[in-house]
This record gives structure tokens, C-alpha cells and sequence, in this order.
């Protein structure tokens, strides 16, 4: 029953870590249940939601999609590699000074989402920022203080307000 | 902190109306808060459940040997070690059924070591049915010989409710015009984004917690406990964070006493949680029902009566859903000024997933109805169609049928300040105008409104609220209060209120509301009551500790307890704002005094309402409140898609106390009501759900959403905390009709059973070209 297990090296969140994985364990599984990171959310497992969002060598990946051994080699960052150690990162801040938090439950995914977008167009418009997001599902906030967040960032790395 | 002349005296600031973030919202977004779906406890066993996966069958064999052998496996319970455990709301609902009589009907469940082996555990089950025919709409259920699918309840006849007032023949006769209309409102469900969970652990007293993402922590007690055949004081209810909930979380569901019956057999802790496909099967809907209804008015535009005729899919067991007719009664007579009203509502029970309660609770289905039906008289009557709104809507001190008692209103005020602010006379005149002319994108407006109870509901014989609170050495406060935080910011507002009465910055404010064993009683987040029954509960406790206070530091300065007041942190004199004292200070000398006190204080509100009587006539909110809606919608004619560009909101929401909180509960709303009127929909064949996945169910994503204005109408409820009253359901209540109005000024067509998908627009729309004979004929039968 118990299949086979592979042991895999990668970074994650700026450290190199080395576990022993089975084949078919999910990236999401492993960093919830084997790493303790519960930061990173289960909400449909099938990518539809964006909840269990993570970024791997600089791109977003569904991790409930991503099988963990395929992180081998890697560089992973999850929502609690983003802080640093003078505190929020913006992305992080500007989601909580905007109420884009309600429940909180899509607010991992959908600020490594934000913070992907933001680092590839730190001037993002409000239009780009709804069409980066739309894989990201939100039930409580309605998406305007998400946007208004994103905004906010974009604003404060200089882009010109009517952009 | 500017530094001026004046630097240390104190002004009096308020806190009300300010935007604050809520207090959790940085561990939110680190990923540090512990959500019920993240906790593990020493232990756990992880509990699965064996759903039937048929809509209606007898359990001809069922055999766990083969599971219960499996090794990790520790317990596996089946319907005849629950016998007699019944609950819900008419006690027709049992943890694990002996009988199928919907697909999510849990037959077994294990507990286990880990999910592989549970899931390992349920495939080893065997089970052979028979299957039965099935009922799978209330029509049917109604028949003469339709499958009987409880025993106890002939002709499958659930829950019934009338109300009737004035005189319904001469008010039809003294009508111009009647509008009658069959609206369909369907099944969608909550989706929230953390999946249904609980987590159940006995100690050797024979005491359960329950860790559970329950909104109503002491009803649920009372509803749980019949299911485990245990007493409700045996019960501590322990509410961790939760990933949403919006009325789902109202009632106690199979999987609850579940992992509690496999928690008391194992000893050991166990946790249930739903995958997203059981999310979508197994947890409640929004109730669906079958509504006609007649509006009649005069030709000067005078309303003359309403009746209602529900008919409403009860599904497979009786849970909060099928309860909505207390609420539909109210808009149904006392949306606008309705003399005479007739309503009748009955449910039947199917072999469909049953409803559960969700945001807008029966006011969702029926302002579908009411606000569509108002927009077509507007069409009808002598009027400008604005004035008809305007001279129909109550005015403060107006009673509606049913005795609810609307003081402070502001509905006209609200149809006045969203209808100039979008245009909406002129824009309406202008679309209808352009609606037969050629071309594929079309432009409509639409008006929709609704009135909600904005002063908690006392379904109950109490809509009360307990509060202790306690201030220490320093100058901390603590607040224990039933008053749950499920995503919807009541925190930030108890902090807020803290803050006005006690002078303290509002992060010094801790708030306690998590554990039954410690809050005082509460009736749960529900019917919008939370800010205006939780805010007056704060306010009232806050305000004896500010009278204690006052009085200590008036017998320590030899001041008059009148001539000082609590700001920023200090005891300042009333008059110049001067201050005299810390308040940490004072609180350690009240402490360590001959005549030793603390501050800890308790306080019990009840408002002021009727309790909710058969006869369904009484005042039964302290507080009700209007909200208009305008939708500016594009509408593709070729593909039936609808873009809604613009929504404006006017909403009496008493007194901001959040604005920031306020706006984010009214943008959420109004995605939850767009999801419902144009994507959203359960598709459920003979009882079985074909779309359980995000994929096939359509949620609203950030590129849907509308621009927003927003018009805060503030009305000053005498009864509400500062003058709030509850706003949290009216966003999800009215955007549907709205659009559906501005579908039916863009294109002539109305749809009555939502969603308005594009296939459905564009069929509605296809047929009304066809049909042509008549240029206004395009109203579409469901
Ligand atoms: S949980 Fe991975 S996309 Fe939803
Ligand atoms: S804040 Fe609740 S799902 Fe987004």
C-alpha cells in the first residue's frame, strides 16, 4: 500500500530543505501535512481556486496540482517566505490597510498571486491586476479591496495614477 | 503625531465612521492564522464519511467486516449504532441513515489513522440497495401517490405558513393593472472557500468538545446534543477560525455528530473535513421555491395588494431552509406599502439535497419577485416610473401587514440619492428607446430595492446578547462576548465602540468569542443582527465600565465624575481636553486602594422586538432597513452574455461605525448576489448533482466585478449602537432583480427562473425577435 518514496532537495522560503516523498503526494500535501506550512490552502485540490497558491522559481503554481517530488531542485516560496524580518511584505501590508482580508482563506493564494503579477509589472493597472486574478477565488470580499490593494502597491513603486 | 501649542490637551475625536483594518487581518495574510481546516491535535484520527451516492433506496445489506479489520482502522459506525438519535429542525434527520433518501445520505463513516486508510476503509464497505422511485420536484412530491419519503410525514408536506390581511377581492377589484408572474428561484450553494470541518474529542467525564465552524455556538448545543443522545451541557463548543460560512454554518449537519460518535468510540480525537466534491454534495443550498405572485395597483400608480402562492423544495430532510417564508412574508407585505397581502407557503419533500439558511435568507427569492414585479407596473401606470417607487415606499412610523414597525426610514431617500447619482430617469427612457433598434451590444439600467430586518429577528424567545467585560492594571480591556467572528468583521467594530466609550486605542481592546464554556449567551451570526445586537451589548458594558471609572478618578482628582471624560488613554477634564490622569495609572490605584476594585463588568441586552409569534404578526426586529440598488448593465444580444458596468447603492445603514468593514460586507454581498443572478446554479438531475466542481459551478471572479458607488444613508436608528442598524444581507438581496430589470430595459425580455445565463438571455432574446408580432410583447414565460 505504502508506495514508493523519493528524497527530494529544493529551497523553500530562502532554506534548503531534504525530506523523503511518495510518488504521488501532492506539493500541498507535503507542505501542510509533512512541512507544517499551513499558510498554503486546500479548497478544490483540481486548480480551479487559486487557494493553495506557491511560487516556484519565480512563476505560480497550483500546489494542490504540483506533485511534490517535482519540487526537487527548486526554489519554493510559500505566503510565510514572503515576510521579511522588518515585518509584512508590502504585498502583505497593503491586503491588510485595504480590507481586502475578510475570512482570509483565499488571502495566501491570492497575495502570492498579487506579488507574482507585481514583481513581473510593479505599475500593473487595475485591469491587469482583475485578469492576473481571475484564477483566484474570493467568496467574502468581492474582489474591489483585493484590486484596491494591488492598486496601492502599483502606485507605491510609481506608476502614474491614471495608468 | 503633530506637535502643536495644543499638543497636550485632548480634543474629543469619535471613532465612529472611521476605517479600521480588522485585528487579524496580518496573521491572515502571512498564513499564520490556524484555521479549524489546519489544527491536528495529539491523536487525531481522521474520520470519513460513506455517502449513499443514490437519491432514494432501502439498505438491503451492508457489511463493515471487511473495514473494520483493516489495520488503522479504529472504529466504523453504521445507521443501527445511531438509532433514535434524531435532530433538525422537525427531528427528521439522523447522523448515518437507515434509509436513502438523497445522494449525499451518509450510510457509514470510519475512523482511522490516517485519510488513506479511511478512504481504504470506506471502499471495503459493502453495501447493496434497492432503489426506489423518487420524487425530485415539489409538484411531484404533491401528487396524490407520490413516493412517501419520510413515514411520518403524509404527502410529504413539510413545514406550511400563511398570512393574510385586508380584504384580497376588493382590493383586485378596485386594480387597474395586475402583474402575475411565476418565478423560479433555483439551487446554488455557499462555497465557502474552507471546506466543511469539525473536530470532536470526549474526556473521561463523558464532556465533548467540539471544535466546529458553527455561527450560532449556543443554539448549536441545543441542536447537537439530541444527536448524540447527550445532554447540552455536556457540550463545550470551540469556534476556530473559519474559511466563511454566510449562513451555512447556521445549522448542526450529519458530519458534525459524526466525528463526535466516532470521537466517544475511539476515545481519541477525530476530525471530519470535506473534500470540494463533498463540499458540493453534502453541504446545505440556498432554498429553492416555486413563486407566483400578483401585484396590483391603481392607474395612478397606487399600490393595491400582493399575494404569494411558495411552493419550495424541501429535499430530503428539514433544516433551516425551508423556514425562508418567515422572512419572504415580510417583503412579500411590507416591500413598499401594501395594503393587502395574501401569502401562503408550503414545503414538499424530494429526494434532493436539502437547504440550509444563506445570506438574504428568503429575501433573495422574494425581492427576485417584488422588485421584477414593481418594475413592470412601473411600465404600466400613468407615473414617471420613479415617482411610482417613491409614492409607494414607506415613510418613518409607517407598520407594515405583518406589524413591523418602521421607524427612521429612509427609502425614499435611498431610491432618490441612487437614482440621481446614476441618471437613472433619463438613462431608462434612453435604452428603452434604443432597445428595438438594430445592433448587438445593448445598454440597460435597472432598479431593484428591498427592506430587511436591520435589528436582529426573534425567531427565538430571545435575540439577546451577554457581554462581560474587563479592564486590568493595564488599561487593557478584554471582552467576552457570544458574538462570533466569521470573516465579517465584528471585531473591529466591538474594538471601535470599545474605543469611543473607554478612551483606549482600539488594539488595546482584546476580544473573547470562541468558547462556549466562557462567552455568555448569544443567538449567533444571523439576520444581520451582529453589529446592531453585539454593538449595543459592547456599548452598554463599556458604558458601565466608563461609569465605573469615572467615578474612581472623580474621588481621586476631587473633581465631579460630569466634568471628566476618557480620551486618548487618560482621564481628561470634559471642558479643555486637559489631561489629569493615566488611565493606567488610575486603574492600578482603584486596584491597590484600601477599598480594592477592578473593573469587570457584565451586561445582558435583549432589544427591544416582538418575539417572531405563529400568527406572524409582531415587531419582531428592534429595526428594519431599505436598500436600493441601480445595475448598469451591457448585454450581448448574439451571445446572451451579460456585463454588469456599474452598480449604485444606497443603503440606510443607520450609522457607519466601519466604513472600511462596511463597504467590504456590501461589495461581498453584491458578488454573492451577481454569482446568483447570472452564473451560479446547482444542476441536480433525479436528485444527483452533475456539477460539483468550481469548474462547472461558476463563482464570480475579480474580472466580473462592476464598478461600485456606494451612498451610505444614515438614519439613525434610536434603538442601534450610535445609530447602526444591520446591513450585511440587503447587498446580497437586491443586485439580482436589479439586473434583471436592466436586462428587460436592454433587450424586452425578463427572465424569472436565474441564473440569467448567456444561453438563457440569448434564447429569451432570440424568441422575442421571433415573436415580434407585438414591439413590447417579450416577457417570456419560465
Ligand atoms: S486548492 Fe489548488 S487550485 Fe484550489
Ligand atoms: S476573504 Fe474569505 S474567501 Fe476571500
Amino acid at each position: 500500500m505504502m508506495s514508493v518514496e523519493t528524497e527530494i532537495n529544493f529551497k523553500l522560503n530562502g532554506r534548503e530543505v531534504s525530506l523523503r516523498v511518495p510518488a504521488t503526494m501532492k506539493a500541498l500535501a507535503m507542505l501542510r501535512d509533512r512541512l507544517g506550512l499551513t499558510g498554503t490552502k486546500y479548497a478544490c485540490g483540481e486548480g480551479e481556486c487559486g487557494a493553495c497558491t506557491i511560487n516556484v522559481d519565480g512563476k505560480t503554481v497550483n500546489s494542490c496540482l504540483m506533485y511534490a517530488v517535482d519540487c526537487d531542485g527548486r526554489e519554493v516560496v510559500t505566503v510565510e517566505g514572503l515576510r521579511t524580518p522588518e515585518g509584512l511584505h508590502p504585498v502583505q501590508q497593503a491586503f491588510v490597510d485595504h480590507g481586502a482580508i475578510q475570512c482570509g482563506f483565499c488571502t495566501p493564494g491570492m497575495i502570492m498571486q498579487a506579488q507574482h503579477l507585481l514583481e513581473n509589472n510593479p505599475t500593473l493597472t487595475r485591469e491587469e491586476a482583475k485578469r492576473g486574478l481571475e484564477g483566484n477565488i474570493c467568496r467574502c470580499t468581492g474582489y474591489t479591496k483585493v484590486l484596491d490593494a494591488v492598486e496601492a502597491v502599483a502606485d507605491k513603486n510609481g506608476r502614474c495614477s491614471h495608468g | 503625531m503633530e506637535k502643536t501649542t495644543t499638543a497636550s490637551l485632548t480634543a474629543k475625536k469619535t471613532m465612529i465612521g472611521q476605517r479600521l483594518n480588522k485585528p487579524d487581518a496580518p496573521d491572515k495574510a502571512t498564513g499564520k492564522t490556524r484555521y479549524i481546516n489546519d489544527m491536528v491535535l495529539p491523536q487525531m484520527l481522521i474520520g470519513k464519511v460513506l455517502f449513499a451516492g443514490r437519491p432514494h433506496a432501502r439498505i438491503a445489506r451492508l457489511d463493515t467486516t471487511a473495514a473494520e479489520k483493516l489495520p488503522g482502522v479504529h472504529a466504523v459506525l453504521t445507521g443501527k449504532d445511531v438509532a433514535g438519535l434524531k435532530f433538525g429542525f422537525v427531528r427528521d434527520n439522523v447522523p448515518l441513515k437507515d434509509k436513502v433518501r438523497c445522494e449525499h445520505d451518509e450510510i457509514a463513516a470510519v475512523a482511522a489513522e490516517t485519510e488513506e486508510i479511511a478512504q481504504r476503509a470506506l471502499e471495503l464497505i459493502e453495501v447493496e440497495y434497492e432503489d426506489l422511485p423518487g420524487v425530485f420536484t415539489p409538484e411531484d412530491g404533491a401528487r396524490e401517490g407520490a413516493p412517501q419519503i419520510h413515514d411520518n410525514f403524509p404527502g410529504n408536506k413539510s413545514l406550511h405558513f400563511e398570512f393574510k390581511d385586508g380584504d384580497l377581492a376588493e382590493a383586485e377589484a378596485a386594480s387597474d393593472f395586475v402583474v402575475d408572474n411565476v418565478f423560479r428561484p433555483h439551487h446554488v450553494t455557499h462555497c465557502c472557500m474552507g471546506t466543511s470541518c469539525a473536530i470532536a474529542d470526549f474526556d473521561h467525564n463523558g464532556k465533548l468538545t467540539i471544535w466546529t465552524q458553527t455561527q450560532y455556538p449556543y443554539n448549536y448545543k441545543m441542536d447537537l446534543a439530541p444527536a448524540l443522545g447527550i445532554h447540552p451541557g455536556n457540550i463545550r463548543v470551540i469556534q476556530p477560525p473559519v474559511g466563511g460560512a454566510f449562513g451555512s454554518k447556521l445549522d448542526v449537519y450529519p458530519y458534525e455528530p459524526i466525528a463526535a460518535l466516532l470521537a466517544k468510540k475511539t476515545a481519541r480525537p477525530v476530525k471530519v473535513m470535506y473534500s470540494r466534491e463533498e463540499e458540493f454534495k453534502a453541504s446545505p443550498t440556498r432554498q429553492s421555491a416555486i413563486i407566483h405572485m400578483r401585484t396590483g395597483c391603481t392607474r395612478d400608480g397606487t399600490l393595491t395588494f400582493r399575494t404569494a402562492d411558495v411552493l419550495m423544495d424541501n429535499g430530503a430532510y428539514t433544516s433551516w431552509g425551508p423556514t425562508i417564508p418567515v422572512v419572504m412574508m415580510r417583503t412579500v407585505s411590507g416591500h413598499y406599502r401594501v395594503p393587502v397581502v395574501d401569502f401562503k407557503a408550503q414545503a414538499i419533500y424530494t429526494n434532493n439535497p436539502y437547504a440550509g439558511s444563506f445570506r438574504g435568507y428568503g429575501n433573495v427569492q422574494a425581492a427576485w419577485a417584488t422588485a421584477q414585479q414593481m418594475d413592470m407596473l412601473a411600465d404600466l401606470v400613468d407615473i414617471d416610473p420613479l415617482e411610482f417607487h417613491l409614492k409607494n415606499a414607506q415613510k418613518s412610523g409607517e407598520v407594515t401587514p405583518q406589524k413591523s414597525i418602521l421607524n427612521e426610514c429612509v427609502f425614499v431617500e435611498c431610491l432618490e440619492t441612487a437614482a440621481a447619482a446614476s441618471d437613472y430617469g433619463r438613462k431608462r427612457k434612453e435604452y428603452a428607446a434604443e432597445r428595438n433598434k438594430p445592433g448587438r451590444y445593448k445598454k440597460g439600467i435597472g432598479l431593484a430595492s428591498s427592506i430587511h430586518n436591520a435589528g436582529g429577528a426573534k425567531i427565538h424567545k430571545s435575540d439577546g446578547i451577554g457581554t462581560i467585560l474587563k479592564v486590568d492594571d493595564y488599561a487593557r480591556v478584554t471582552v467576552i462576548t457570544g458574538a462570533s467572528e466569521i470573516g465579517q468583521g465584528i471585531d473591529v467594530v466591538i474594538m471601535m465602540i470599545v474605543a469611543e466609550e473607554l478612551g483606549v486605542p482600539p488594539e488595546h481592546v482584546t476580544i473573547v468569542n470562541n468558547d462556549s464554556d466562557i462567552a455568555p449567551w448569544d443567538v449567533g451570526v444571523h439576520a444581520s443582527r451582529t453589529t446592531f445586537i453585539a454593538g449595543n451589548g459592547t456599548r452598554r458594558a463599556a458604558q458601565k465600565a466608563r461609569a465605573q471609572i469615572l467615578n474612581a478618578a472623580a474621588r481621586a482628582l476631587g473633581e465631579l465624575a460630569e466634568d471628566l471624560d476618557l480620551r486618548d488613554g487618560s482621564v481628561v477634564r470634559n471642558r479643555d481636553g486637559a489631561p489629569l490622569l493615566k488611565l493606567e495609572r488610575l486603574m492600578r490605584q482603584m486596584h491597590f486602594q484600601p477599598e480594592p476594585e477592578l473593573v469587570m463588568v457584565t451586561d445582558y441586552y435583549e432589544p427591544n422586538s416582538e418575539p417572531e409569534g405563529a400568527k406572524y404578526s409582531s415587531n419582531s426586529s428592534a429595526a428594519y432597513s431599505h436598500a436600493v440598488h441601480i445595475a448598469e448593465i451591457t448585454v450581448d444580444t448574439l451571445t446572451g452574455e451579460i456585463k454588469v458596468d456599474k452598480v449604485t447603492v444606497a443603503q440606510d445603514v443607520g450609522r457607519v461605525i466601519n466604513r472600511m468593514g462596511l463597504e467590504g460586507q456590501i461589495e461581498g454581498g453584491i458578488a454573492i448576489g451577481l454569482g446568483y443572478a447570472l452564473s451560479e446554479d446547482m444542476r441536480i438531475e433525479k436528485g444527483m448533482l452533475k456539477n460539483p466542481c468550481f469548474r462547472d459551478y461558476k463563482l464570480i471572479t475579480a474580472p466580473e466585478i462592476p464598478t461600485f458607488d456606494l451612498h451610505f444613508i444614515e438614519s439613525y436608528c434610536v434603538e442601534g449602537p450610535y445609530g447602526a442598524k444591520g446591513i450585511s444581507e440587503l447587498p446580497t438581496i437586491v443586485i439580482a432583480p436589479a439586473i434583471a430589470n436592466a436586462l428587460y430595459n436592454a433587450t424586452g425580455v425578463r427572465i424569472f427562473n436565474p441564473p440569467m445565463s448567456p444561453e438563457k438571455v440569448a434564447r429569451a432574446i432570440h424568441e422575442r425577435r421571433v415573436q415580434a408580432t407585438s414591439p413590447d410583447g417579450g416577457v417570456i414565460p419560465s
